[in-house]
């Protein structure tokens, strides 16, 4: 039972950064290859403050997410405001994230890359609450006029601008929304696992992410939050195929690309299929 | 002309040794139609690029009401009152109709990202209310009736009004249509005449014209600018550009043989 809690609260942690990429990717159009990089920004500053000073958890969780945000910030603002194609732009934080991968394994108080052991203080209900807290506030804020704006944006740059749409404000606003929240998953996946190193945020985590958001859908949090539950659970499901574990896993999302291009929920969420259902049964 | 409602000045823009504008001006009288017409290539779309600030201009300036325009952002001149459409139409194409029609509305709506992050409510209402503005603005281009269909399912005409109810959206004092009539064909075009002539009389709106459709230029333009390989090269009334030598001689080229092209 422990077990299967253990994958499930990963899998919920996981969720919240999805949830944080898809707002980026999914609903405002630019790749990331380093969202891993604000994951961890937030699972070490997090640790930090429990490891070192001992700090309430509640204050490691906002601390992490403020400085998963704030980051997003020094990569954010110059390659926005140069309107960096979404390409360009998914390289450029390639490299973000891998210079603070580096930066984690020589600075003096994260432990370099022995790693650093931490409490284990993220319970089921810190996951699940977190989890819940999240998508509701991503729920509110896709809702509201910026869900339109940022849908814009990712339709047609051009045309969002000639709508009146400040295209670098509202491309930069997406991206520290989506930190933050991978922020608030990477300080709960430190003190679920108790443990963390530099090499668990890197491009591997960072493609993981966007493999999850383009499997479940473009322009939509309920079909990346199916695709992040099952993508967390396979691997462990999947143990009776030892060293064919990966090959599966990869070929399962071959298999979603090739026969649903736009992803199992491309562009509509849960409510909108039920909607459309009821219709009919109408 | 005293009453302009944006003044082009000698605006120049270059790429690498192409002068795609050169030394261009002129002006767009407030509430009428300007027609801006030319051979292919002459640097009619890039005009409006230069206003709408997709580029810069090399040289010269661009006022619009006596504000300059060469330094704002694209979304600050929408905001000054300029709004246009485009000659290969630029829809939000997984959008629906009235979202299309209501993001330049949203655009303007006073609502911090904080507040939308947790007050859910609230913000749905104020989403109403854009909603229907945008719903009236179809209507005045009957266009209403596909307003929760998908963008790129509506058929071409259709496509071209609605990138038109979205410029209007913009709460526009001054409308640049980009080609709005290519691909249309004769009935069509003389329908599209109509809306834009009424568009201008209920929308209150200064409307510049890029337009290939000759009879259509003469028919509702009050002043027809006509440019050729980037320059100026005739302005007037209908009637003087119709009977400007050098005019036929750009569309149709020169009366006699022999002659080199200055």
């Amino acid at each position: 039972m422990d077990y299967i809690l253990n994958i499930v609260l990963l899998a919920c942690i996981n969720m919240i950064a999805v949830a944080g990429l898809a707002i980026f990717t999914g609903f405002t159009g630019l790749f990331s290859l380093g969202h891993a990089a604000f994951v961890g920004i937030g699972a070490y500053t997090s640790g930090v403050l429990t490891y070192h000073w001992n700090l309430p958890f509640i204050w490691a969780i906002s601390a992490g997410m403020a400085a998963a945000g704030a980051s997003s910030l020094i990569i954010g603002i110059p390659t926005l405001r140069a309107k960096l194609r979404s390409d360009y732009f998914a390289i450029a934080i390639l490299g973000f994230g891998e210079a603070l991968r580096v930066s984690l394994e020589n600075l003096p108080w994260t432990n370099g890359a022995r790693g650093l052991s931490l409490d284990e203080l993220s319970g089921p209900v810190w996951v699940i609450g977190a989890l819940v807290i999240c998508l509701f506030l991503t729920h509110n804020l896709l809702i509201s006029r910026f869900g339109s704006l940022f849908a814009a944006v990712r339709e047609d740059p051009v045309a969002a601008e000639m709508a009146g749409i400040n295209l670098f404000r509202t491309r930069l606003l997406s991206l520290v929304v989506s930190a933050a929240l991978c922020g608030v998953s990477g300080a709960l996946l430190a003190h679920r696992l108790a443990f963390i190193q530099p090499v668990m945020f890197t491009l591997t985590q960072s493609t993981q992410l966007l493999a999850s958001v383009i499997a479940g859908g473009m322009g939509s949090i309920s079909g990346p939050m199916i695709v992040a539950f099952i993508f967390s659970l396979l691997p462990e499901a999947l143990r009776g195929l030892n060293m064919w574990r990966l090959p599966a896993y990869g070929l399962l999302l071959v298999l979603i690309m090739t026969y649903r291009p736009q992803g199992i929920m491309g562009y509509q969420e849960l409510t909108d299929i039920f909607r459309k259902a009821r219709k009919r049964f109408k | 002309m005293n009453d302009s409602l944006l003044e082009v000045r000698d605006v120049t823009r270059s790429f690498g040794g192409i002068r795609a504008v050169d030394a261009l001006s002129f002006d767009a009288e407030r509430g009428k139609i300007t027609g801006l017409i030319g051979p292919n290539g002459a640097g009619k779309t890039t005009v409006f690029n230069l206003i709408t600030a997709v580029y810069r201009p090399t040289s010269g300036s661009i006022r619009f009401e006596g504000v300059d325009l060469t330094r704002k952002r694209p979304d600050e001149i929408v905001r000054c009152g300029v709004a246009r459409t485009f000659q290969n139409i630029r829809l939000f194409k997984r959008m629906s109709c009235l979202e299309n029609v209501m993001t330049p509305l949203l655009a303007r709506v006073a609502c911090g990202p904080l507040r939308a992050l947790f007050c859910g409510p609230s913000v749905r209402n104020e989403k109403r209310a854009v909603q229907e503005k945008a719903y009236s603005i179809m209507e005045a281009l009957d266009i209403a009736d596909v307003a929760d269909r998908n963008a790129f399912t509506l058929p071409y005409g259709q496509q071209r009004k609605l990138e038109v109810a979205r410029a209007l959206a913009c709460a526009p004092k001054l409308l640049l249509l980009d080609e709005p009539a290519a691909g249309m064909n004769d009935a069509e075009t003389e329908e599209l005449a109509g809306t834009i002539e009424k568009v201008r009389r209920n929308f209150d709106v200064t409307i510049i014209l890029i337009e290939h459709h000759i009879s259509l230029v003469m028919s509702i333009c009050t002043y027809i600018v006509v440019m050729d390989r980037g320059a100026l090269l005739a302005s007037g009334t209908p009637r003087e550009v119709r009977e400007d030598e050098r005019v036929v001689e750009a569309y149709l080229g020169r009366r006699r043989t022999g002659g080199k092209r200055s």
